[in-house]
């Protein structure tokens, strides 16, 4: 697993208090993990944080998995 | 629309929850109450060293063993992390009560049929010092999502009501130090009159940080002087009092219809018969010189109890240790009480548990509930030497064991806004 991948996935394991094999590239952070509106919001924040990067409304409304996650956030860390 | 019948109905507590800085839950805290116990130490939780007051009265946190507080057995931890403690607190008390009174609303009817107020004097006080920094420091793209629905008071009710279901009046009082009582007071209220069958009622407070002990030393209401033995700096009634001691924490009850409590074969503690309310109208912070307005709202709550205040058994004070108020309380109770003075003991129980704002009147109408469960008043602590002298028995040091079967319950707060709660020992005949 890629670095981004496992940073992505402590970050998830850790904001929405989920079992950590439940987070799984294929994993829709609302209707797999039990996210909210406003927990995708801080979720997003948190990634910002962590790789130090700024995500725009619309790309954010493009991540709904955990591999969205990755996948974005390898290109922009790349 | 045409009016519902003006009936009133009778009103019973069923549950009892309460975090505080004696212990969690609510025998744990009665038992150190009883003992003469002091819920005051220095602040940890903060660097307190450039503060004048520098002691508070401190939720015991731990493991959850030996009365100590363990948020984790009460809220999930990461939903613990976009609230402040108020809200924690709250829901620590609140499951509590329902537990106690062993209400477990399922269907729509009985979810629709109970309601929740729950308030608080300040709400997140400390998460709003937070992101103020954290806006100035570093912009408003890192502003939690999180942070306004964890702040509102009214997101204690809230939280409560979303845990359990509870689909009744979603209410908040916010009325400083008077918010627990009135809390517990417009519940009441609303069973009388039909609107809900049984209420979750009480306040909770997390002001024990630096904005706050800071903001409250400003309006010079703080101890200052007992930094060094801070379990005696809350002391009503002292002629070396000299302000109040912060607490934290929260105090629920289960209110209900007699009826619907009888249905169901619940174990009643006491009826709530009176509540009184008055305004000041005289100044921000200082309590009316003349008492005219404790007087006037413990005189509702009597005539709406229906009793003299003669009939008084137990009072448990609103005194917080400040110079001024509590004399000007205890005139005005000595004034109630006209040639019946040596009825009652009144104590003040924040000797021991300090000051929780809008959750002080919430833990006392706790405190008093027991005191007639127990037939006992519970002791003010520290008053080694009066200030004033009076014929009411203010229980110094120790608890005394009495019969109990009317109790009255003051809150007085900033802004001039007093709440009495009157409650008596259960008689199914009334």
């Amino acid at each position: 697993m890629s670095d981004v991948a496992e940073r992505v996935k402590k970050i998830v394991v850790e904001h929405l208090g989920v079992e950590p094999e439940k987070v799984v590239d294929s994993a829709n952070f609302i209707e797999d993990l039990g996210a909210d509106s406003l927990d995708t919001v801080e979720l997003v924040m948190a990634f910002e944080e962590e790789f130090g990067v700024e995500i725009p409304d619309d790309a954010a409304e493009t991540i709904v998995t955990v591999g969205d996650a990755v996948k974005f956030l390898s290109a922009k860390s790349a | 629309m045409a009016p519902r019948s003006v009936s009133m109905r009778r009103v019973v507590v069923t549950g009892l929850g309460m975090v505080t800085p004696l212990a969690c839950g609510v025998e744990p805290t009665w038992t150190r109450l009883l003992a003469g116990a002091s819920g005051a130490g220095p602040i940890t939780s903060f660097d307190a060293s450039d503060l004048p007051a520098r002691i508070a009265c401190n939720i015991p946190r731990g493991d959850g063993s030996d009365g100590t507080f363990n948020p984790d057995e009460w809220m999930e931890p990461k939903e613990q992390r976009k609230v402040d403690d108020f809200i924690v607190f709250a829901m620590a008390a609140a499951t509590q009560a329902l537990a106690d009174a062993g209400w477990k609303p399922e269907s729509y009817e009985d979810q629709t049929r109970t309601g929740v107020a729950i308030g608080s004097g300040i709400g997140g006080l400390g998460g709003i010092y937070d992101a103020s920094l954290l806006l100035h420091e570093r912009g408003p793209r890192r502003l939690s999502p999180f942070f306004i629905p964890g702040r509102l008071i009214n997101l204690a009710a809230g939280y409560v009501s979303i845990e359990h279901g509870l689909k009744g009046p979603n209410h908040s009082a916010v009325t400083a130090c008077s918010t627990g009582a009135h809390a517990i007071g417009d519940a009441a209220r609303m069973i009388a009159l039909g609107d809900a069958d049984v209420m979750v009622a009480g306040g909770a407070e997390s002001a024990i940080n630096r904005i706050g002990i800071a903001g409250f030393c400003a309006c010079r209401a703080l101890s200052t002087g007992f930094n060094d033995t801070p379990e005696k700096a809350s002391r009503p009634y002292d002629k070396d009092r000299d302000g109040f001691v912060m607490g934290e924490g929260a105090g629920v009850v289960v209110l209900e219809d007699l009826e619907h409590a009888l249905a169901r074969g619940a174990r009643i503690y006491a009826e709530i018969v009176g509540y009184g309310l008055s305004g000041d109208a005289y100044h921000i912070t200082s309590p009316a010189e003349d008492g005219d307005g404790a007087y006037r709202c413990m005189s509702m709550a009597l005539d709406r109890a229906g009793i003299a205040a003669s009939d008084l058994d137990y009072i448990n004070a609103h005194g917080t240790s400040t110079p001024l108020g509590d004399e000007i309380e205890l005139r005005a109770v000595e004034r109630l009480l006209a040639n019946a003075p040596k009825r009652p003991s009144m104590s003040s129980t924040k000797s021991a548990t300090g000051h929780l704002l809008g959750a002080a009147g919430a833990i006392e109408a706790i405190f008093t509930v027991l005191a007639i469960r127990d037939q006992i008043a519970p002791p003010t602590i520290n008053l080694d030497n009066p200030s004033v002298e009076t014929e009411i028995d203010l229980v110094p040091h120790v608890a005394r064991k009495r019969e109990i079967d009317y109790a009255l319950s003051n809150s007085f707060g900033f802004g001039g806004t007093n709440a009495s709660l009157v409650l008596k020992r259960f008689q199914p005949a009334g």
